[in-house]
């Protein structure tokens, strides 16, 4: 069964460049690794995560790559507490 | 795309062609020398003028931003300064413009231009504030938009000032195209221009820096009502180099020719901006070192032949602040002035608490921007990010700071001090750049007044300088 249906929002992968094909300039840990976009889109056909898949982004052009994630979301926060910040007012005439 | 090589060569040599076709500009004709070029007449030949770009923005919710002043900061600089010392502190609250930054500014004539031109879209390779600006005023004018940002390290991790950054191109209709850490952020988008045909709102076009004038021009119409006369300091967050040109360049507009033009950045020394490990160790993704010492050394290493932003031309001093100094002014601003405002554009507000410190009280210094803060931007999550990555936060003296191992939050604001940099150092830097680019002995005349022009200084300077590299 396909992990996701035709026009799901999804987002795919795809390797921009391989660590041989990088700029001549990057630092070691870099150029290790390889150059990789992901886009999110409208699922063209049915399919399973980590399998091909094509998406119409959101101005409608096609792009081709790896299905990685179904309905991607963002769940960035404010983070956890941080005491050091909570004090600081006082000492400045607070 | 037709068959044609898409290597990462085979595109970056096709740069010229890619950007003469998406920007309708063609830089050949203001270039005089590998060194040289007319900038007044590269700036001038937008087509509009001051008054045009007040109109265009004003119809994309861009300018006409209020004017604070923080008279409870200014008291609490006053409590630590000496007799007579504590200059009036006011703050821009360039957070009101669409999609909450001054990029706003910047996006605004290019995103005008290329709906005027007939583009389809427009695309712009940025991972900062500017990405959302682009993608609000692309969807103001019906143009589709795509961002290209540099989001994650090889673990897949960003930090979350980005992945906001990213959510809120989206927010605004563009396609984002996120990529791991690397400078081949342009080849892709080289090879998108290519494929798509749309506009390149390049941050450093004329079109960008001229949209930010009006920062400048309404900076001094401002103090010029609230105090009856020029602001005597602006201070301005320093990166990529168009906030202060173009800020200046309003400036000056403006008849302001005794307002001293500060730049601030973030010291983020020892961190290396290309370094997949050192990506998410930075607890600032712009308005530092990273960019701001490179872009003002050679403001000509960017995705246009010409870069219009040209800080040196501009700059009268530069002040480097700590990462701890900046989020300890940005939670005060919160506390005593009832703004929350994001990290990045507080760079500046701490430099003018230094500087109002050493300025008289009926002295008037400006921090020209602020930005939004939310989930991501906040400086609260930047410190857990921070903290989660291994990097000490504590409070203390912010001399102790290390970029990428410790952030220390001072203890008082008597320990917020910018550290002064030597902007003759900075300017020799500029001209041994400029000797790699084209050797000293084939400089023209011309060549040198263009060079002594790009870092504020007469021509015998320059003479003198090249001498001693």
């Amino acid at each position: 069964m396909a992990a996701a249906e035709k026009g799901a929002w999804v987002e795919i992968q795809q390797t921009i460049l391989e660590p041989s094909q990088r700029a001549p300039t990057l630092p070691e840990d870099t150029k290790a690794t390889p150059l990789v976009m992901r886009v999110s889109g409208f699922l063209v056909e049915g399919g399973d995560l980590g399998a091909p898949a094509t998406v119409e982004t959101i101005i409608g052009r096609r792009l081709a790559g790896t299905l990685r994630t179904v309905n991607p979301s963002y769940s960035h926060s404010f983070g956890t507490t941080v005491p050091e910040l909570l004090t600081i007012g006082a000492e400045a005439g607070l | 795309m037709s068959g044609k090589d898409m290597s990462y060569a085979a595109v970056t040599a096709r740069k010229n062609d890619i950007m003469k076709a998406s920007m309708g500009m063609d830089y050949e004709s203001f270039v005089t020398s590998p060194v040289a070029f007319d900038y007044e007449r590269l700036m001038g030949d937008t087509g509009y003028s001051h008054d045009d770009i007040v109109r265009i923005q004003s119809e994309t919710k861009v300018g006409g931003t209020p004017l604070y002043e923080l008279r409870n900061l200014t008291e609490a600089v006053r409590k630590i300064a000496g007799p007579g010392k504590g200059a009036r502190i006011f703050v821009k609250d360039e957070a009101a413009n669409a999609s909450g930054s001054f990029k706003a500014r910047r996006a605004s004539i290019s995103a005008f231009e290329a709906a005027k031109k007939g583009y389809e879209g427009i695309i712009a390779a940025t991972s900062g504030n500017y990405g959302a600006a682009v993608a609000s005023q692309a969807a103001q004018r019906g143009l589709k938009c795509i961002i290209v940002q540099e989001v994650f390290d090889s673990r897949g991790v960003g930090q979350p000032e980005i992945i906001e950054k990213s959510r809120a191109c989206e927010a605004y209709g563009a396609e984002v195209l996120r990529l791991s850490v690397g400078p081949e952020l342009f080849y892709v988008l080289l090879r998108t221009l290519e494929e798509t045909g749309y506009f390149n709102a390049s941050l450093y076009t004329p079109f960008g820096i001229r949209g930010v004038e009006t920062l400048g021009t309404e900076v001094a119409a401002q103090v010029r009502e609230r105090c009856g006369k020029d602001p005597d300091a602006v201070v301005i967050t320093h990166a990529g180099g168009g906030n202060l040109t173009g800020t200046a360049r309003g400036l000056a507009l403006a008849g302001c020719a005794g307002t001293r033009v500060v730049a601030c950045s973030v010291d983020l020394g020892g961190l290396h901006m290309a370094s997949d490990r050192d990506f998410n160790r930075k607890s600032f993704t712009t308005g530092h070192t990273g960019f701001g010492v490179p872009f003002a050394t050679w403001p000509d290493r960017v995705d246009v032949p010409r870069n219009a932003a040209r800080p040196l031309r501009y700059m009268d001093e530069y002040q480097l602040v700590t990462q701890g100094e900046v989020f300890y002014v940005t939670e005060l601003l919160a506390k005593m002035e009832g703004l929350e405002r994001g990290p990045a554009g507080n760079t500046s507000l701490t430099a003018a608490v230094t500087l109002a410190r050493q300025m008289d009280r009926d002295q008037v210094v400006v921090v020209q921007e602020t930005e939004y803060t939310g989930a991501g931007k906040h400086h609260n999550s930047q410190l857990s990010f921070a903290r989660q990555n291994g990097i000490e936060v504590r409070r203390g003296d912010p001399a102790d700071n290390v970029p990428g191992k410790a952030i220390v939050i001072p203890e008082s604001l008597e320990q917020v001090r910018g550290r002064v940099q030597d902007m003759d150092r900075l300017r020799a830097s500029y001209l041994k750049n400029a000797a790699k680019a084209y050797p000293p002995e084939s400089w023209s005349p011309e060549d040198i007044a263009f060079l002594a022009a790009d870092v504020k200084k007469d021509v015998a300077w320059v003479r003198a300088a090249v001498k001693e590299l």
